[in-house]
């Protein structure tokens, strides 16, 4: 995320615009340090490789040149950028049926985020409260190979809106204001798709360390 | 607030957009509960883990092709810039 700093801050869009039609080299290639990673990872919800997504994101980059001079900042860049990458990605014609719609919610951000069975019931003595705590997780838990292989795993299972989401929010830093804009989703409905989203990822943790601790007291 | 109603305002408490009421009640659970209290800090490290992640990046020929692209939409459009 170094780098980035610069190109994230709303009040510094004019200048950075003004820095790229005077020809800065240098804004350029920040731009495209700082926002190609985001860039790659929508274009990869639309298109079936990560080669193609490449692709994409260099049409586009290359459209955002072309386009420059008749950008009006009635959006912010980062928008107009995404609508751009958009219609590139749709435009390779490839898989349109992974277009991911955002503008509502769909049955899959309904209902509980942890399996209500883990709370105690209506006729319990604390109806709503925990009926065993979480096990507790390893000190100072790091992102080692099985960890990153869960979380990898986990985000891809996500379902499309909540990866994109969790992506955007925890991946690359962006602020819930950045997401809602660019994806042009509400504050409520961006925050129910992160929380979704992570939940599901504390939740493939969780099994992971609860497995892990159960397969070392078989060997203790 | 159960727990069960806890859990699903973790990450409206970790944005900050709690109404104070609520985040009174929060504060309140958390204060009490150590399953909560547990849940909270595992959700904390799920979003550190995440943003351990590698970034996905351009290739280097790629990232070198715009760079020169730029250059030539400089000269381009703006021959008298250097």
């Amino acid at each position: 995320m170094t780098g980035t700093t610069d190109v994230r801050e709303g009040s510094g869009e004019a200048d950075l615009v003004a820095r790229l039609r005077a020809g800065d080299e240098q804004a350029f290639a920040s731009l495209v340090d700082g926002w190609s990673g985001w860039m790659l990872r929508l274009a990869r919800e639309h298109v079936p490789t990560p080669s193609v997504a490449e692709e994409v994101v260099q049409e586009t980059w290359l459209a955002v040149l072309e386009g420059l001079d008749r950008f009006r900042g009635e959006s912010s860049l980062r928008t107009w950028v995404w609508r751009i990458l958009s219609n590139q990605a749709k435009r390779r014609g490839v898989r349109e049926s992974r277009t991911v719609p955002f503008a509502s919610l769909v049955s899959e951000d309904d209902g509980p985020t942890v399996d209500p069975t883990r709370f105690q019931g209506v006729g319990d003595p604390h109806p709503g409260g925990w009926r065993q705590f979480p096990e507790e997780w390893p000190d100072h838990v790091a992102l080692s190979r099985e960890v990153h292989e869960v979380v990898t795993v986990a985000l891809t299972e996500l379902p499309p809106r909540q990866r994109v989401v969790v992506a955007l929010r925890d991946l690359d830093g962006h602020t819930a204001e950045e997401v809602c804009d660019v994806l042009g989703i509400s504050a409520g409905n961006q925050r129910v798709l992160l929380h979704r989203g992570r939940a599901v990822v504390r939740a493939h943790l969780e099994r992971y360390f609860d497995d892990a601790l159960s397969r070392s007291e078989v060997s203790l | 607030m159960t727990c069960a109603e806890f859990v699903e305002l973790v990450t409206s408490y970790l944005d900050g957009t709690l109404s104070a009421e609520e985040r009174a009640e929060f504060d309140a659970h958390l204060a009490l509960c150590p399953g909560c209290d547990r849940y909270l800090e595992q959700f904390r490290i799920t979003i550190g883990l995440l943003g351990e992640l590698p970034e996905e990046t351009l290739s280097s020929p790629g990232r070198e092709r715009l760079l020169g692209a730029f250059a030539q939409w400089r000269h381009r459009s703006r021959p008298d810039a250097t």
